[in-house]
């Protein structure tokens, strides 16, 4: 006769309110892994896309995105005729504040009604939405342009196109305007964004550099035109280079920081200077943030179990006093602290799964993620129910006497 | 001593130390024979409630033997190490407020008592409702504790205290919570069940409309023995 069970049934409204609440913390709690894990993936996701071997960044930095790189655009050629390289490219990055600017063609009344089939109707409503983007300018054909597009098609050799994420929420063929010059979204990719959540935009790295220097202060922007001494415009952030599949890159990394101008780092080093450098602060807060949450979870679940154990003590003592063995006791408190941990886990994860993908950063919760997070709510539920054993089995059976 | 099922021989228990020490019972000798209904009385702190939890193994007396169902179980100290298991094969306990568990219903309170004894839970459920009908409370035997009256409560409990045929039966104020003629009821089911199964009762009360079914009346006072009566003969 299970008594856990028995009693969950006849307070069962109790109980699955006590699992309600319970499963809103679960579910705040993975949420906290979901965005941790989302933190470092995005973070990583900058540099996957790209698919580079090895990034040739300015000498003593470790750009192009923990610190700023520049150079000459024609470091390229030299990278590219290194043994072992199978193509090389230049590449740009900029965070830009772009508009959508509605369809091709400048007439956002009639672009609305043709982009409300392509893009729904929240497509639709981010018509003129100001929209943060990294943008990638690349050569196309070489290394350091989009993965895979999943709908729409690639940016050819075609001056003021772009490919974008799909978290933009522009669809092929709308128009994003930046620094007074259109772009015509031709493709989409997917789960590139920066590091810090944007969306990743590409576009031709003539394009891209075209967009650096009207981004420039106005006198800076003089200076070049003059061809006095400010940078040169020709120069990029780096140039990412593919191997051939036998090459070892820290060998062929280490061929190309013996010119003593530039800095090399393989594609791992670079995913280290990520996720330990630019989003440690924000991982290690999130990771802080989540094992208080943790340990708030565990501190109410024992203080349920506790007081689900005082109200019973009448219970307890006179299944003592007719002789049950403390086993059956213990029993009790567990068997009910892990049914409402299954259930509290069981209710937040699906309140989770649900809701995940409105969060405005990604929420990476696998398989992994869930059958770890069960099983820390497993340990929590178990440890948590010590107090309430420790309290069920000092009650005296004496207890069940008298008034 | 030899056919009582309860035996307590120069029994004592204190409580605290030094000048706190309080002496709640001294020298109480007593017994309890197989089919004897034996009342405890007495007014409050007078060691009522002291010498149940005694009898019932869950508080260690300080001198003296303590026999119980022909066994020595305290002699010096305890001569059993599971008293627990003790208890759930030789004692039944009634209480004052029945103590049914509340999500149980009350084919399965007296079931747990033969589950806790080994009994499979489909042959302690059949024996449960036997038990039931012979206490005349059958018809309630689906039915959950907050749903059964007082008196259908005190049949359950009781059937509970005698699912396991234990030979001593304890009832802590079996009678507070009943009125009058169901109080009556009550301890003539617990006469029968003393007479039919062999049984040692021993009940604590305080209810004076039910001294006349005792067969004997034991009275304490400042934790000894003060007298004992036979009402039977009382009345005569």
């Amino acid at each position: 006769m299970n008594l856990a069970l028995r009693d969950i049934r006849h307070n069962l409204g109790r109980f699955l309110l006590t699992c309600f609440g319970l499963g809103l913390l679960l579910g705040v709690a993975l949420a906290m892994i979901g965005i941790y894990r989302g933190v470092v993936e995005e973070a990583l996701s900058l540099a996957r896309a790209l698919r580079a071997d090895i990034w040739v960044v300015e000498a003593n930095t470790r750009g192009p995105f923990a610190e700023a790189s520049r150079i000459a655009g024609d470091v390229r050629e030299a990278v590219a005729r290194v043994a072992g390289v199978v193509a090389a490219g230049s590449v740009t990055f900029q965070i830009v504040e772009a508009r959508h600017a509605g369809g091709p063609g400048g007439d956002e009344a009639w672009d609305a009604e043709r982009l409300r089939e392509r893009a729904g109707e929240a497509g639709r409503q981010r018509i003129g939405a100001v929209l943060r983007l990294q943008v990638v300018g690349w050569e196309p054909d070489r290394p350091g342009g989009p993965p895979e597009i999943v709908a729409g098609r690639g940016i050819g050799r075609g001056r003021l196109e772009m490919v974008v994420d799909r978290s933009a929420g522009i669809p092929p063929g709308a128009m994003v305007e930046m620094a007074n010059v259109r772009y015509r979204v031709v493709g989409l990719t997917q789960r590139t964004v920066s590091t810090g959540g944007d969306p990743l935009a590409w576009i031709t790295l003539r394009d891209a550099q075209e967009l650096q220097f009207r981004l420039t202060p106005p006198a800076a922007r003089r200076a070049l035109q003059g061809g006095g001494g400010g940078m040169p415009q020709d120069t990029v952030n780096a140039v990412v280079a593919r191997l051939s599949p036998h090459a070892r890159p820290d060998e062929i990394a280490g061929r190309i920081r013996q010119w003593k101008h530039f800095a090399v780092l393989t594609a791992a080093e670079q995913e280290a200077v990520l996720t330990r450098s630019v989003v440690e602060r924000a991982r290690r807060q999130l990771g802080m943030f989540t094992g208080i949450l943790l340990l708030v979870s565990a501190v109410i679940v024992a203080l349920i179990i506790y007081t689900l154990t005082m109200d019973k003590v009448r219970e307890i003592a006179t299944l003592k006093l007719i002789g049950a063995p403390d086993r059956s006791i213990v029993a009790l408190v567990m068997q009910q602290a892990l049914l409402l941990g299954a259930a509290g886990f069981a209710g937040g994860t699906a309140l989770l799964l649900l809701v995940k993908d409105y969060f405005p950063r990604r929420v990476l919760l696998g398989p992994e993620e869930i059958a770890g997070f069960g099983l820390v709510v497993f340990v929590i539920c178990l440890a948590a129910s010590l107090l309430g054993v420790r309290y069920a089995l000092r009650i005296e059976p004496a207890q069940a006497l008298g008034g | 001593m030899s056919d009582a099922l309860v035996e307590l021989a120069g029994i004592a228990k204190g409580f605290g130390t030094g000048e706190a020490r309080v002496q709640a019972l001294a020298d109480i000798t007593l017994s309890v024979a197989a089919g004897e209904v034996v009342g405890l009385r007495g007014p409050s702190g007078s060691g009522k409630s002291t010498l149940l939890n005694l009898v019932a193994c869950i508080l260690e007396p300080d001198a003296g033997v303590l026999r119980l169902a022909g066994e020595t179980v305290w002699q010096g100290g305890w001569r059993r190490r599971d008293l627990r298991a003790f208890r759930r094969t030789h004692i039944g306990f009634i209480f004052q407020f029945h103590n049914l568990l509340p999500f149980l219903d009350a084919t399965d309170n007296v079931a747990l008592a033969l589950t806790l004894n080994g009994v499979g839970l489909g042959e302690a459920r059949r024996r449960a409702r036997e038990l039931l009908d012979y206490l005349q409370v059958g018809r309630r035997a689906v039915a959950m504790p907050s749903k059964l009256s007082g008196g259908e409560a005190q049949r359950v409990a009781i059937a509970r205290a005698l699912a396991n045929h234990p030979r001593i039966i304890l009832a802590d104020e079996p009678t507070a919570a009943l009125d009058s003629e169901r109080a009556q009821i009550a301890m003539d089911l617990l006469r029968r069940v003393a007479r039919e199964q062999a049984a040692a009762v021993l009940v604590v009360t305080h209810d004076d409309k039910i001294f006349s079914r005792f067969d004997r009346l034991v009275s304490l006072r400042d934790g000894r023995i003060e007298g004992e009566m036979r009402p039977a003969e009382a009345r005569a």
